[in-house]
């Protein structure tokens, strides 16, 4: 897929997003923002996978680790086919097979429950060593937070991966993704136990290390495919990105790691990720009938 | 005294008790405005410590920090830390350090985030190490007493906290003590034995089940290990029915306690009301009512139980 269609889907997720967190009265929007353009290349620019057979042995899979960004995970799901877009907005209520933070069994397509930070690693190096002994041609997709790689599980994990499986079984279907978005819940990385240097960290534990732009599809995709490419090792990618990504008022800012926007914030937010100014916002309202109905639609949530 | 959280109390009184007492420091992971020990961060420079997302780590410097002469609090979600069990039974029980381990976020009352992020089966991990007790206060003035106390007390010590607020159920002249439980209301059908955020319901349950003709003792049982044997012994042999009621795992919870000491010593029928299986994500009101922890589930289930 081209590179401008990928930031257009990207762009799409973002906006249901917003939408499924204004719904849903809370959850995690800065995370969810920043790990999307990564979610979008791989699962639309690489992905061999089935939405009506989640269960399929040879499909790759995804762990997203960080699993309070799972509204993320679930935009492109919905996309891909796993289950009705209408569906998005049943996020966190009662019954639904959308769960605040990832649930394996309540939704086909999970490949992993997470949410409590640090385990995804380790689940992923096990799919990944499956796998090989399987002589599966599936690959794993982890994706670890920043603040999340300081859980001790992790470091268990980085060490074992570039020795898991040798010489017979290496790793090297496994791509390892971090989203460094430098923060973390209670404040920014740096302040809180700082992760530098980073690289160096990984590289001293074996592993293969690229750095790119997290938000740039074509950085995205080069960086997938030499991953792929590696032999012998599995392979990690620092991806920096910016928390809460097209939305102004969330980037950088840690306030936004957890709390859902209020209807007049979300609408505000849209237009940004549209990339509508306000001047022009009320005709672009005019032509456009899908964003008139999505700011209707959020115009009639209780403001509070 | 308006409704509070009773991790909010439990921050304020923090802040208040380490004035008075520099061996308290606190200690967290990532979640300081949640467990609500930032104010005592800010308000003691170099006391509140931050180690990142990292809570088996936090376990053992609250160790060695309790072993060098302080009184660290460590906090986190119930689930997150007590999920570092084993670093907990070695470094902090088995060590005999004096280390307070508080976990907020308890039970399905949480709502939206789900399962993960709720301590249901804390209470069960904790009560079968043999030397840390475990406090869980039913209001704002049983938290401050309950906090107050667990800086006396020496010795591990662990303290279960609400993210909801929690009515007042307490009479401003009642006193928490270890190994003590309160009775809230007398009643002579049937005693409801509940802790925490559960207290409330079973009050208000009795009222209800009050109107329909049947007298429901409730206690208020902050203090799940040790527990209050004489009270326990003394409402099951008057009322011959219990009920428990509490936001965490049917399974080795208040309910199990309760049912390991009656049948020792009392044998009496006993009901358990509280969560059969993972928890899941819901509004808190939804999520009480769909697990029968509200006050209409409580007093249905106890009409049930009376085969009334
Ligand atoms: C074991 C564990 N401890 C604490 C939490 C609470 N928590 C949820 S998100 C979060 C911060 C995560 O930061 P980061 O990994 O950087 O994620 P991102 O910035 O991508 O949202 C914390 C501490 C958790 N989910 N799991
Ligand atoms: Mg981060």
């Amino acid at each position: 897929m081209a590179d401008g269609q990928l930031d257009a889907i990207a762009r799409a997720c973002r906006v249901q997003i917003i939408r499924m967190l204004t719904h849903a009265g809370s959850g995690h929007p800065g995370g969810s923002l920043s790990v999307i353009d990564l979610l979008v290349t791989i699962v639309f620019g690489r992905l061999r996978h089935d939405p009506r057979r989640p269960d399929w042995a040879d499909r790759d899979r995804i762990v997203l680790s960080k699993g309070h960004a799972v509204p993320a995970l679930y935009t492109v799901m919905a996309r891909a086919g796993y289950f009705p877009e209408s569906q998005l907005v049943t996020l966190r209520q009662l019954g639904s097979p959308l769960q605040g933070h990832p649930d394996r069994v309540a939704l086909p397509g999970i490949e992993a429950a997470t949410g409590s930070l640090g385990q995804g690693l380790s689940i992923s190096l096990g799919m990944a060593l499956g796998l090989k002994l399987a002589r599966s041609p599936a690959r794993v997709y982890c994706i670890l937070g920043d603040g999340e790689i300081q859980e001790g599980q992790v470091w268990e994990a980085a060490m074992a991966g570039p020795k898991l499986g040798q010489p017979d079984h290496p790793l090297d279907n496994l791509t390892v993704i971090v989203d460094y978005n430098r923060i973390q819940l209670d404040d920014f990385v740096a302040k809180i136990l700082d992760l530098e240097p980073l690289l160096a960290k990984w590289q001293a534990f074996g592993w293969p290390v690229q750095e790119i732009d997290g938000h740039d599809v074509a950085q995205i995709g080069k960086a997938l495919d030499q991953a792929e490419a590696a032999r012998g090792t599995p392979a990690l990618i620092v991806a920096h990105t910016v928390k809460g990504k097209g939305v102004s008022f969330m980037e950088n800012n840690p306030e936004w790691h957890g709390k859902s926007p209020k209807p007049a914030e979300a609408i505000a937010a849209i237009g940004e990720i549209l990339g509508v100014s306000e001047a022009a916002w009320p005709d672009y309202l005019r032509t456009d009938a899908t964003t008139r109905a999505l700011v209707d639609e959020l115009g009639a949530l209780d403001p509070k | 005294m308006p409704a509070k959280a009773s991790r909010a109390a439990f921050g304020e009184a923090l802040v208040e008790l380490g004035a008075r007492d520099d061996r308290i420091v606190t200690l967290d992971a990532d979640l300081s405005k949640s467990t609500m020990t930032a104010r005592f961060a800010r308000t003691y420079p170099g006391r509140g410590f931050n180690l990142g997302i990292a809570e088996s780590n936090m376990i053992g410097v609250g160790a060695g920090l309790a072993l060098a002469g302080k009184i660290p609090f460590v906090c986190s979600f119930a689930c997150f830390v007590v999920g570092r069990f084993e670093t907990i039974r070695i470094s902090v029980a088995y060590t005999g350090a004096n280390v307070k381990i508080v976990g907020t976020h308890a039970g399905i009352a949480i709502g939206e985030d789900g399962y993960s992020q709720m301590g249901l089966e804390d209470i069960a991990c904790l009560r079968a190490l043999p030397n840390v007790p475990i406090i869980q206060p039913a209001d704002e003035l049983e938290t401050r007493q309950a906090v107050a106390y667990a800086v006396e007390h020496q010795g591990p010590l662990y303290l279960r906290l609400t993210r909801q607020s929690l009515e007042p159920v307490c009479p401003a002249d009642s006193r928490f003590r270890l190994g003590r439980w309160l009775t809230l209301r007398p009643g002579n059908d049937v005693a409801l034995i509940a802790s925490g955020g559960t207290v409330f319901n079973a009050l208000e349950a009795a009222t209800r089940l009050q109107s329909e003709g049947v007298s429901a003792e409730v206690i208020n049982a902050a203090s799940i290990k040790p527990l209050d044997e004489d009270t326990l012994v003394r409402a099951a042999t008057r009322t011959r029915r219990v009920v428990t009621v509490e936001d965490h795992s049917i399974f080795g919870g208040l309910g199990g306690a309760v049912a390991e000491t009656l049948a020792e010593v009392a044998p009496t029928p006993l009901k358990r009301l509280g969560v059969t299986g993972f928890g899941e994500s819901g509004d808190p009101k939804g999520l009480y009512a769909k697990h029968g922890l509200d006050p209409a589930g409580i007093a249905a289930s106890v009409k049930k139980f009376l085969n009334r």
